[in-house]
């Protein structure tokens, strides 16, 4: 478990220990297009799930509403037992400062999360994407210390050294990261995420943009991470060898709802679905 | 040289009035006369020429400052504060640069308020040009990938964070080229000023140009100052094009 333990969890926690994050009848929608319908979804603390599911079926919606670049449409997610994506109303309400007052209920009622609750809650999330991300204007090294120092105030030079633990970064330090390689890039990336020491670590099909010789040493990194941290892992992926590494359970999606789930052994040798079957295949 | 050019037209117009057909092909283009003026006048000249790169400078300045209050106005998430920013670009750039000018010169003194005309030229072009400076600021801030925005919240970065340390200075970049048009403009703007008694480089030239009667010679050579003017600012503009582009590692990036 990762050092902090948080604030006593709230009432309707289920159990001692809450999930690290639970999806409470979730829905997220695009105009007319419903990608989430009622999700619920449970992660137990330092569990790796791994999502998987024909492209557009809501795997990356999932990882984008927890890094909250997305809001939900209905539903509540929480995170370590207490609201994420809302946060209790009320006449001591926080977030008062413009004209818009809670509607001055019960103290129990939740309203969609402002800026300031998000950016409070979201600071124990990770999250590596597709296209790495990297900030084109900073050297590798200033991309590993940006956030460190500007957002949780290191020093400069300590923040340097957490860069170096995370990543041997040689002769790169100084290097323009459009200098290196794909895979070399993503590896930035992902020690770009764990420099800031969340709790959950979300993977965005984080191999799809490399070419194939290079998405091994990618996820050489991730299962090392997997192996040597208790960080809670949500993935969303189509190396079906990487989930069966890492994966404690996955998921099949389809149409913005969880179709099965189980152990990777049992769902990815002998899915219970025709369209887990297919989809399956599809992959070859 | 006279004798190569009788057979042209050109040299059939009107005396003394037509720019090509008298003063460019007589001999009077280039005299003695008007050299051993424009040689006296040359404190003078450069003193207009000093105005105006000040109100070119100073208006930049403003106009600067007036684009990023603007622009990022435009895209603050409140709609009242989108839609004054809207309402004022609509209105410094609908109304003419020439009016707004005379405004603050002739209309703003009767409000009890009088401003020293160079302030009233460089207050004009912060406005105007400050309007058009504002799509730039807005454009190049919305020309960033949302990528990099979204990467910067993944790492718990707050709004100001995002805006100062990922996306500034990346639509920096994309802001030079279109500024420096803009700049160039602005320059070619500043004879305006000469019309509100403002001692600058054409109102000086003009001068010249009253005591020589050397039209032609005379707005060739504010032709070529300007010209001179707009090729140093370009320059300039692209010498910060350059390393604003080798920051973000494109062509010839340091690495």
């Amino acid at each position: 478990m990762p050092t902090e333990p948080t604030a006593p969890a709230a009432p309707d926690a289920p159990g001692p220990v809450p999930d690290k994050v639970r999806f409470d009848g979730v829905t997220k929608r695009f105009g007319d297009h419903t990608v989430l319908d009622g999700l619920d979804l449970a992660v137990a603390p330092g569990e790796r799930v791994t999502l998987i599911g024909p492209s557009g079926s809501g795997k990356t919606t999932i990882l984008r509403l927890l890094m909250t670049l997305e809001r939900v449409t209905g539903g509540v997610i929480h995170v370590d037992g207490e609201p994420f994506s809302h946060m209790p109303s009320g006449p001591s309400g926080r977030g008062g400062r413009g004209g818009r007052g809670g509607p001055g209920g019960p103290g129990g009622k939740l309203v969609p999360a402002d800026e300031r609750h998000l950016a409070r809650r979201r600071r124990h999330i990770g999250m590596v994407f597709q296209q790495f991300n990297l900030f084109p204007h900073m050297s590798v090294l200033a991309n590993l210390t940006e956030a460190p120092v500007h957002v949780l105030g290191l020093g400069k030079e300590e923040a340097a050294e957490r860069a170096r633990e995370l990543l041997a970064l040689a002769d790169k330090a100084d290097a323009h990261p459009t200098r290196l390689s794909g895979g070399q890039q993503q590896r930035v990336a992902i020690a770009r995420a764990l420099a800031m020491r969340p709790d959950v670590l979300l993977l965005d099909e984080v191999t799809s943009a490399l070419d194939p010789e290079l998405v091994a040493e990618v996820l050489d990194v991730l299962r090392d991470v997997a192996a040597t941290t208790d960080l809670t892992m949500l993935c969303v992926t189509h190396e079906m060898g990487f989930a069966r590494d890492i994966s404690d359970r996955v998921l099949m999606f389809d149409g913005g709802r969880v179709l099965e789930s189980g152990p990777p052994g049992a769902l990815l040798d002998d899915p219970g679905h025709e369209r887990t079957r297919s989809f399956l295949r599809s992959l070859h | 040289m006279n004798d190569l050019l009788p057979a042209l037209p050109l040299s059939s117009g009107p005396p003394a009035s037509g720019f090509l057909s008298s003063d460019l092909l007589s001999s009077d283009f280039l005299s003695s006369d008007f050299l051993s003026e424009t040689v006296r006048a040359l404190p003078s000249i450069a003193g207009g020429l000093l105005v105006t790169l000040e109100a070119t400078l100073l208006g930049a300045a403003l106009a600067l400052v007036v684009a990023f209050a603007l622009g990022l106005a435009a895209l603050s998430r409140r709609m009242l504060v989108r839609g004054a920013s809207r309402a004022v670009v609509e209105f410094l750039r609908g109304t003419s640069l020439y009016v707004q000018l005379f405004w603050l010169f002739f209309a703003l003194p009767m409000l009890g308020f009088r401003l020293e005309p160079l302030a009233c030229g460089v207050l004009a072009f912060g406005l105007n040009y400050g309007a058009y400076g504002a799509e730039v600021v807005r454009g190049s801030i919305a020309a960033v990938p949302a990528a990099q925005t979204e990467a910067a919240i993944a790492l718990g970065m707050g709004p100001g964070l995002r805006l100062r340390r990922v996306v500034l200075p990346q639509a920096y970049a994309l802001m030079i080229p279109p500024f420096k048009n803009l700049l160039i403009q602005l320059l070619k703007a500043t004879p305006l000023l000469s019309l509100v008694t403002v001692a600058d480089l054409t109102f000086r030239i003009d001068q010249l140009r009253s005591a020589t009667g050397g039209t032609a010679a005379a707005y060739l050579l504010l032709l070529l100052l300007y010209f001179g003017v707009a090729v140093l600012l370009s320059a300039g503009m692209n010498a910060l094009e350059r390393s604003a582009k080798a920051r973000l590692g494109q062509e010839g990036g340091g690495a």
